[in-house]
């Protein structure tokens, strides 16, 4: 119910009161920041790909010839295999897990407020300064781990967690699991809480197994929430960064690169801004994929909650 | 938040026997928080060994330590730019979350309440924005920054923050004001207030919980934030904690372990003291981004 403006309301009286005028004045900060500082860089970023810009010197227009070169480049299509098996299996293992979890968090435990507390930690923590924590665990002399494991006599020498490529990728892998697992379990839990127990009391008294039961009741009214949290977890792995650069810097002998650090390299140590760039955009339809995958997935929510 | 279904009797969890419950319940969960704090451990104990044990892991147990010293942390603290770095993270993170608080404030209210045309095409705006991730914006932020003067200054890391906390924050209070009846607002409006006394007086109160909820967890996220810092400060007394850390204690082939995981503690606990406080708006947060 817009107020009818007076007549002798002077312009910017009756601009503030109408809802339009007023919505557009108080979007305005919020509007100005994010098209200066997101959707110019957006297009500027799309832009740099197609220029042979260094640090320091603004770019010319190249067409594609960065993609073109990096279409015949071993070390970028390494880093493409690198962060869709990285991404792929890290998720994979984060939802299992993180599944797992939520699945015992959900039961009725004492002090479950405090358990809930404590398993966020690892996602509370600054990533670089846990990531460092790693670094020393995964030392190639003084890992605690080789240590443990030559002590029970399973392996003979120190395990070469982050000089061998697929001991890195896995080691890597890991550590992103373990920062990723209470993301996943935390918001799968809050979903959990709101499907009520007597649907899975009905389906004990139908005689359903426990496994049933989870399968038929518990899994479906989940899905809307699994969709969503999995494309969250899906895109910041997909774009991980820090990880990679403390514990690897994407050796050895590249064998560890994902995109944004291969990106990263390229365009500032490396000063190639426009090659960096271009790496950066070939990330997109990737992220556009993923995103495209929440989105049907918040459709089937609505369709799940009958009509809207 | 208001609307989430508590149901917290036993349910089907009081026919499970004893040794059952241990074997499926207790000993995984046991296993995952072991694992899920074993580097924390792992960290703190390293930071108050000395340089003797550190390594010597024939005269002495790697889980314990014997004499704790306070050595590294004295070496951090006043041999290093350490706590100038904690300055600067604090400062960025304050100021650029206040400054993402206030205008997401503002674009919440004005999407979820006022209505104005395109309301919701600005509000799936606001979410995409969310999506964009920074490993794809930091080049051409970069060339902006450089641009604009504000290359190596605290400015660009607090003008480049809000980029992915205004989205965050703009999309939970978003859920935060759905929640306010809106008899509230029309009565408001019935007795003569503006829209502006309506936000202020009426909105704002009952939406407190929600703006610590999107303090705390835009504080942390400017805290952890990495790779713009990493990219836009080149001069050690701009530096962050997280990029201090790992560019300035990192020298040469001998890692001062001892150093650098008192580094990484001290960083790790002004976010993680912040959070014991408000766990319960932290984990709203965290759960409301992606419920809505």
């Amino acid at each position: 119910m817009p107020p009818v403006p007076e007549p002798r309301a002077s312009f910017w009286r009756r601009f503030t009161e109408s809802r339009n005028g007023l919505g557009l004045l108080f979007m305005l900060p919020a509007a100005a920041f994010l098209l200066c500082f997101l959707t110019y860089p957006l297009g500027l970023g799309v832009w740099l790909g197609f220029t042979d810009a260094r640090i320091g010197r603004a770019g010319q227009w190249i067409g594609l010839e960065n993609y073109q070169w990096l279409m015949d480049d071993p070390v970028f299509w390494l880093s493409v295999f690198n962060t869709l098996f990285y991404t792929v299996l890290a998720s994979v293992l984060k939802f299992g897990l993180g599944l797992w979890l939520a699945l015992l968090l959900n039961r009725h435990l004492p002090c479950k407020n405090f358990f809930r507390a404590i398993i966020l930690l690892p996602w509370v923590v600054p990533t670089v300064l846990s990531a460092l924590a790693f670094w020393w665990i995964f030392d190639s002399q003084f890992s605690i781990i080789s240590w443990v494991l030559l002590k029970w006599g399973i392996i003979s020498q120190p395990i070469n967690f982050l000089g061998d490529p697929w001991n890195a990728r896995l080691s890597v892998m890991a550590a992103n699991v373990w920062r990723g697992i209470p993301f996943v379990a935390i918001s799968l839990l809050a979903g959990l809480q709101t499907i009520p127990q007597s649907l899975n009391e009905a389906a004990a008294i139908d005689g359903a197994t426990s496994w049933q039961r989870f399968r038929r009741v518990t899994l479906p009214l989940l899905t809307p929430i699994i969709a969503v949290v999995m494309t969250f977890s899906v895109l910041f792995t997909f774009t991980d960064f820090q990880l990679i650069y403390v514990l690897t810097r994407g050796g050895p002998v590249n064998a560890t690169h994902l995109m944004a650090t291969l990106s990263f390299q390229r365009a500032i140590p490396g000063g190639q801004l426009g090659e960096g760039a271009a790496i950066a955009v070939a990330m997109i339809p990737f992220l556009l994929a993923a995103i495209l995958f929440s989105f049907f997935g918040l459709q089937r929510r609505k369709w799940q909650q009958g009509a809207d | 938040m208001a609307d989430t279904v508590t149901d917290d009797h036993e349910g089907l969890d009081q026919f499970e026997s004893r040794g059952r419950r241990i074997f499926l319940v207790w000993l995984p969960l046991a296993c995952f928080i072991f694992v899920l704090l074993f580097p924390f451990y792992w960290m703190a104990i390293t930071a108050v060994k000395p340089n003797a044990q550190l390594t010597d892991y024939q005269n002495h147990s790697p889980f314990w330590v014997v004499g704790p010293t306070l050595e590294h942390m004295k070496y951090l603290l006043f041999e290093t730019s350490y706590p100038g770095w904690l300055w600067n993270t604090l400062v960025v993170a304050v100021c650029s979350t206040f400054l993402s608080l206030a205008a997401s404030v503002f674009a919440a209210y004005a999407i979820e309440r006022l209505r104005f045309r395109g309301a919701r095409v600005t509000g799936l705006l606001i979410f995409l924005a969310y999506l964009v991730p920074p490993s794809i914006l930091f080049i051409p932020l970069s060339v902006i920054v450089f641009q604009i003067g504000i290359f190596d200054s605290k400015l660009a890391l607090i003008l480049t923050y809000p980029t992915f906390l205004i989205p965050f924050c703009t999309w939970l209070l978003m859920g935060y004001f759905r929640s306010i009846p809106y008899e509230l607002e029309e009565s408001a409006l019935v007795d003569g207030a503006t829209r502006w006394q309506i936000l202020t007086k009426v909105v704002l109160p009952l939406a407190v919980p929600g703006l610590i909820s999107a303090g705390i967890f835009a504080f942390t996220l400017s805290w952890n934030e990495f790779i713009y810092a990493l990219t836009f400060i080149s001069s050690s007394e701009n530096k962050t904690i997280p990029v201090g850390v790992l560019t300035e204690l990192v020298r040469g082939d001998i890692y001062e372990w001892g150093a650098l995981m008192s580094g990484a503690l001290l960083g790790s606990l002004p976010v993680v003291i912040l959070y014991s406080f408000f766990v319960d708006y932290y984990v709203s947060s965290m759960t409301g981004a992606v419920k809505e």
